[in-house]
């Protein structure tokens, strides 16, 4: 995941002057909405965190981490929200005669217009190329002011996904999927005998032997598994 | 409401058929992921009352009817288990829950910003699986902390209780059979943090003195119900 969070539904803070958390030791690690940061004393408010009247106040159920002055929650769970270049992995939910619309686990559709498909495509046949509840591996293009999406098939391995298994995990988590430099990622490709694709939607295409897959889905729900309890714990 | 009944809900000494004083909260235990496919999932157990609420989205809005440029809709859908009463519930919709859906939907688009996810759809399922009394109460309640659990961004999180009176004596969270022979309830949605109004029915007559003691219940309610949201939140028992 390149080291930033997936989820970023914006700094929400119009206030930047405003009131912040209270001390580092008497903050709660763990915080629920509306629970109140404090004042500021010249911090900014982040990533999940609203400035109202001088106080900070969580907008999400998470930590509360802050770094160089902002003060952001850094949540449990949290929606996809595309940005160009992403690669996603997505399932066709219904086309017209040249367009096809893609569920990336955006809150928004996105589209994949005929001209950006995986082969040639006759006006009003493309369902012969990709049907409805295919898979696919694409990567957004544009993303428009109104939150509309593009994703595009054209590109280096991007393709229909024919084989193996997708699952889904929260895109928080993929950071800890990859690790430092691809690591994690690398040694469970190794260990299993799989092909992994992880996409930045919180999605990843696992495709090899029947017995390396379902390896690979262990690992994968061991792993999130573990980073949940340490979530909770308070101290991932 | 019934009016008076011949069961007698409170004693002289003011303690209640389930031993309960009169500003007594019953036992309230949430906790949270209990629909692993759900985004985000509550249950919570409230005296006799039992309810799961999962929250999918936000996702793209269909019909498109329903989307709106500015905002998301939240698509709340409360429905009662046809086995969740002594009298068997007829499966679907009808009246009550409708009413029910949409007076949560409006008391939790106050605390959510829907305005992030524009043209999209939350869609809050609320099924009460076994209902007592003050199961819209638990359901708006369960919801809250399941969006909460789903990473939705909120303000704050809605907190519903309700009082009533029975035998001109208010009492805090109704039972059956306060909520049965009773004379009124109040219903209230209260954000926790702020102490705001975001929803308010009231069943039956009241004085302003007993509708300001009831008030003052439900305000005193919040903040045990909301403490056990928290916890359920940040992981149980720690």
């Amino acid at each position: 995941m390149k080291g930033r969070s997936v989820a970023r539904p914006d700094n929400m803070s119009g206030d930047k002057g405003a009131g912040g958390p209270r001390g580092s030791r008497q903050a709660p690690l763990l915080v629920a909405p509306g629970d109140d940061l404090g004042d500021s004393g010249g911090l900014e408010a982040g990533h999940g965190v609203l400035a109202i009247n001088g106080r900070l106040r969580a907008l999400k159920q998470g930590r509360m981490s802050n770094r160089d002055g902002t003060v952001s929650i850094e949540p449990r769970r949290t929606a996809y929200v595309p940005r160009p270049s992403d690669l996603v992995i997505g399932y066709i939910e219904g086309c017209t005669s040249n367009i096809w619309f893609i569920d990336i686990g955006a809150p928004f559709n996105a589209i994949l217009p005929m001209s950006l498909g995986p082969s040639k495509a006759e006006f009003g046949g493309i369902r012969k190329v990709l049907d409805i509840g295919d898979a696919i591996l694409c990567r957004v293009q544009e993303v428009e002011e109104n939150h509309s999406s593009v994703v595009t098939m054209k590109g280096m391995g991007l393709r229909a996904i024919r084989a193996g298994s997708v699952e889904d995990i929260d895109p928080h988590l993929l950071g800890r999927l990859i690790g430092r430099g691809g690591n994690n990622l690398r040694q469970l490709k190794e260990d299993t005998e799989c092909r992994v694709v992880a996409g930045d939607n919180g999605r990843v295409w696992i495709d090899g032997d029947l017995s390396g897959i379902v390896d690979a889905r262990d690992r994968l729900n061991a792993l999130l598994t573990e980073a949940k309890v340490e979530e909770y714990r308070g101290d991932a | 409401m019934g009016g008076y009944g011949d069961i007698q809900c409170i004693d002289e000494n003011g303690i209640r058929l389930d031993g309960r004083t009169k500003d007594e909260v019953r036992p309230v235990h949430i906790e949270t992921g209990v629909v692993p496919v759900a985004d985000g999932s509550a249950r919570m157990t409230w005296g006799l009352n039992d309810v799961i609420a999962a929250v999918y989205g936000p996702m793209e809005a269909h019909p498109r009817k329903i989307q709106r440029q500015d905002r998301a809709v939240l698509d709340v859908r409360y429905n009662m288990a046809p086995f969740s009463t002594t009298d068997r519930i007829r499966p679907g919709f009808n009246r009550r829950s409708r009413e029910i859906s949409k007076v949560t939907a409006e008391a939790l688009e106050s605390v959510v910003l829907t305005e992030l996810y524009p043209r999209s759809k939350i869609r809050v399922e609320i099924e009460i699986i076994c209902a007592e009394a003050g199961t819209r109460c638990a359901g708006i309640t369960a919801a809250s902390v399941a969006l909460a659990h789903a990473g939705i961004p909120m303000s704050d999180m809605v907190v519903s209780v309700a009082s009533g009176k029975v035998h001109d004596i208010v009492v805090c969270d109704l039972n059956k059979e306060e909520d049965n022979y009773g004379e009124a309830d109040l219903p209230m949605g209260i954000l926790p943090n702020s102490g705001e109004l975001v929803f308010l029915q009231m069943d039956g007559d009241l004085s302003p003195d007993q509708f300001q003691e009831a008030w003052d219940y439900n305000m005193e309610a919040t903040k045990v119900i909301h403490a056990e949201m928290v916890r359920a939140l940040r992981g149980g028992d720690e």
